[in-house]
């Protein structure tokens, strides 16, 4: 079987999950005729017409709360974000009224909300975010953010299969950089699962979306030069998040590294870390620390960009700190 | 505004509408004032939970527009439109539960006053706090109708200040370009809170709004049952014919604050006292009946005294009904997992207010 691209994974896993339920449509800007701005809905128009494949207005709120509605009466919609920076204008709508439906008003809200996310892309402040923080404090929404290609569709299939609203984070950097042969039939990832990226001994790495793959490099450059075991987890689910894994790695290494891209201020690893504390503080030799992103909103200039990211250098600078400490 | 439609006993003034249905029509009026009536005494006794909101004076046009759709039909709901869940099936015993914050109240607690739904058969939707989001949600409801070419209708309800959010733009606009079976009545009831309509809109007219969205705009006597239930069915036709979205404009007035807390001291002195003395929407209709269509005093007399029973016995059940148990509080959040745990400090004990836990004293102390 040929290898697929994290963005070919994602697009497979929509056909199928159109192909396999006729109650699974699409809406978002430009993803009919264009196919989407990263061409991830391309073909889809072809295949299954404008009813199921909807071009909609320049309205977030208006089409994720459409997608509501639609979902109330037993229909599974899938709303592209042309860019996940645009979901801060149906965040209103999503953590008012699609997180509190069921619980509220019995109303079931078997939803996805997806669109390309994330920086080292040189796309500014304005297509280059991380918003995932901004919806894990509300009950009600699930939140899955892969890293690889095999992921990426059996995580997509998941989502439209849940029967709540699933907010499903794409890194724009992997889309197409990332590309590996897909498991074979229907290829399902439980959500709310984690994922071991590398087996390690004496530090743990505890990551998500891009960031998984500066963590490896950073694993493997900790192993060559300095003898370092360094265990990666990838969380792919932010929410509800793996403890159990997180518990298990912290037990095995007893040190603990948090890194993600999004800004360091009340980013996840803050959560992670406090889960930790109160999970497994006995386990711990050293004080987890954290890589994430300067405080900053993301500039455009790659001197800058660069410097305000999370680097591979970065990391393995903190896992020396901490396998020293 | 229109002036009180004339003498109806021509079928085509009472928009062909049985002596039967005019009086089925009276009888939810009553019932919404009423039963309005009611809440307020309960929440002098303080056996209302929360706050009260009241739609008298606006009885017409939410019962006239809900009586023009089909059981099968998908009604949203705002905070004045008591009348319209109870024409849709919502039931005296519900909406008391629901106020008193009962456990087997239809949301089992979790939510306030009218705030509850049922798609499930009645077929309302639940609303929310935030104005103008019902108007989105209820274009994906109907968006589904078209997809699946059910021939049901959606009628969502906006104030007169939810034309002013985004969500309502952005939601009709939607609801137009896919020409969803969608009516959006506008209750223009002249204050949101108390911001009057000239502070929330330079437009003259509400329903001129709806030539920006390319779909027909109507206007009509929001404080006339029938005219109400007249545009509001012809609007509904026109969607069930799959020629899309209308704006339709009733006129009304509200007479009681925001919420009852509201004393109206913004309102113009006698405003509410001429609204009352001279367009009162049941005075209005009573005269009607009584006058034009020879219904007897008496009948209505009837009708009064049948609501009054059914809101006792409603009331009778709804007081002995139980709180709901703490710890419901922690199902249903998802479908999957169907509970979300306690905290570790709430194992094994009850919630606070059950246990009426107060501190001995703040701060520190020598005991």
């Amino acid at each position: 079987m040929a290898e697929a691209t994290y963005l070919e994974a994602i697009r497979q896993g929509l056909f199928e999950e159109m192909e396999r339920d006729p109650n699974v449509f699409c809406m978002g800007e430009d993803i009919g005729a264009y196919g989407g701005a990263f061409k991830v809905t391309d073909g889809l128009l072809e295949r299954f017409g404008a009813d199921r494949v909807i071009d909609t207005p320049i309205s977030e709120t208006g089409f994720v709360g459409a997608a509501a509605g639609a979902a109330h009466m037993g229909m599974r919609p899938v709303c592209e974000m042309q860019f996940i920076d645009f979901v801060s204008c149906a965040y209103s709508i999503l953590t008012n009224y699609v997180a509190t439906a069921r619980y509220r008003a019995f109303l079931p809200c078997p939803m996805v909300v997806r669109g390309p996310s994330g920086g080292y892309v040189r796309g500014g402040p304005f297509h280059s975010q991380n918003p995932e923080a901004a919806f894990l404090h509300t009950p009600g929404l699930k939140i899955v953010y892969p890293a690889t290609a095999a992921d990426a569709k059996g995580l997509i299939k998941s989502a439209v299969r849940d029967d709540d609203c699933v907010l499903f984070f794409e890194h724009k950097y992997l889309y197409r950089r990332i590309k590996e042969e897909l498991p074979q039939g229907d290829h399902v990832v439980p959500i709310g699962k984690a994922r071991l990226a590398r087996e390690g001994r004496d530090v743990s790495i505890i990551t998500y979306a891009a960031t998984v793959w500066k963590a490896l490099e950073a694993a493997e450059q900790l192993e060559r030069e300095d003898g370092l075991s360094v265990e990666v987890l990838d969380l792919r689910s932010l929410l509800p998040m793996d403890d159990e894994a997180i518990v298990a790695t912290v037990k095995k290494t007893n040190r603990v590294l948090v890194v993600h891209e999004d800004t360091v201020t009340g980013g996840i690893a803050g959560e992670i870390t406090a889960r930790i504390n109160e999970l497994a503080f006995e386990w711990l030799d050293a004080p987890v620390r954290r890589v994430a992103a300067h405080d900053v909103p993301l500039p455009y200039a790659p001197q800058l960009e660069d410097f305000v990211l999370p680097q591979t250098a970065d990391i393995v600078r903190a896992a020396r700190w901490l396998a020293a400490y | 505004m229109a002036a009180t439609t004339a003498l109806a006993s021509d079928p085509a003034a009472r928009a062909g509408l049985s002596r039967e249905q005019l009086l089925e029509l009276y009888y939810w009026m009553r019932l919404t004032r009423s039963l309005e009536e009611r809440l307020v005494n309960l929440y002098r006794q303080t056996k209302v939970v929360g706050g009260l909101f009241r739609s008298l004076g606006q009885e017409a046009c939410a019962v006239g527009s809900a009586y023009a759709l089909r059981r099968e039909d998908v009604l949203s709901p705002l905070i004045r439109n008591l009348g319209s869940m109870l024409v849709k099936g919502a039931t005296p015993l519900e909406v008391l539960r629901q106020y008193m914050a009962k456990g087997d109240s239809p949301t089992r607690g979790r939510e306030l006053n009218i705030h509850f739904g049922d798609v499930e058969d009645r077929n309302f939707v639940g609303q929310i706090s935030h104005l103008g989001d019902m108007v989105p949600v209820m274009a994906g409801v109907t968006l589904s109708f078209k997809l699946r070419k059910e021939p049901r209708v959606g009628l969502v309800y906006v104030g007169d200040g939810a034309t002013s959010t985004g969500a309502f733009h952005e939601g009709i606009n939607f609801a137009a370009v896919q020409r969803c079976p969608l009516v959006v009545v506008v209750e223009n009831n002249r204050y949101a809170y108390s911001t009057p309509t000239s502070k929330q809109t330079a437009a003259e007219r509400l329903v001129d709004k709806a030539a920006g969205y390319g779909i027909p705009g109507v206007r009509a006597d929001g404080n006339d049952v029938v005219a109400s239930y007249q545009v509001t069915r012809d609007a509904v036709a026109r969607a069930r014919r799959g020629e899309g979205v209308t704006l339709v404009e009733l006129m009304t007035y509200r007479r009681k604050g925001h919420a009852e807390h509201d004393n109206q001291s913004y309102v113009p002195a006698g405003e509410i006292d001429r609204w009352a003395r001279e367009n009162d929407p049941l005075d209005r209709y009573a005269q009607r009946l009584t006058g034009g269509e020879g219904v007897a005093a008496t009948e209505l007399e009837a009708l009064d005294a049948r609501v009054q029973a059914e809101i006792d016995a409603a009331t009778d059940l709804a007081e002995r009904s139980p709180p709901p148990e703490p710890r419901d509080c922690l199902v249903g959040i998802y479908a999957e997992p169907p509970a979300a745990p306690a905290l570790w400090y709430r194992e094994g004990v009850q919630s606070a207010v059950d246990r009426h836990e107060r501190p001995a004293s703040w701060g520190t102390h020598d005991g």
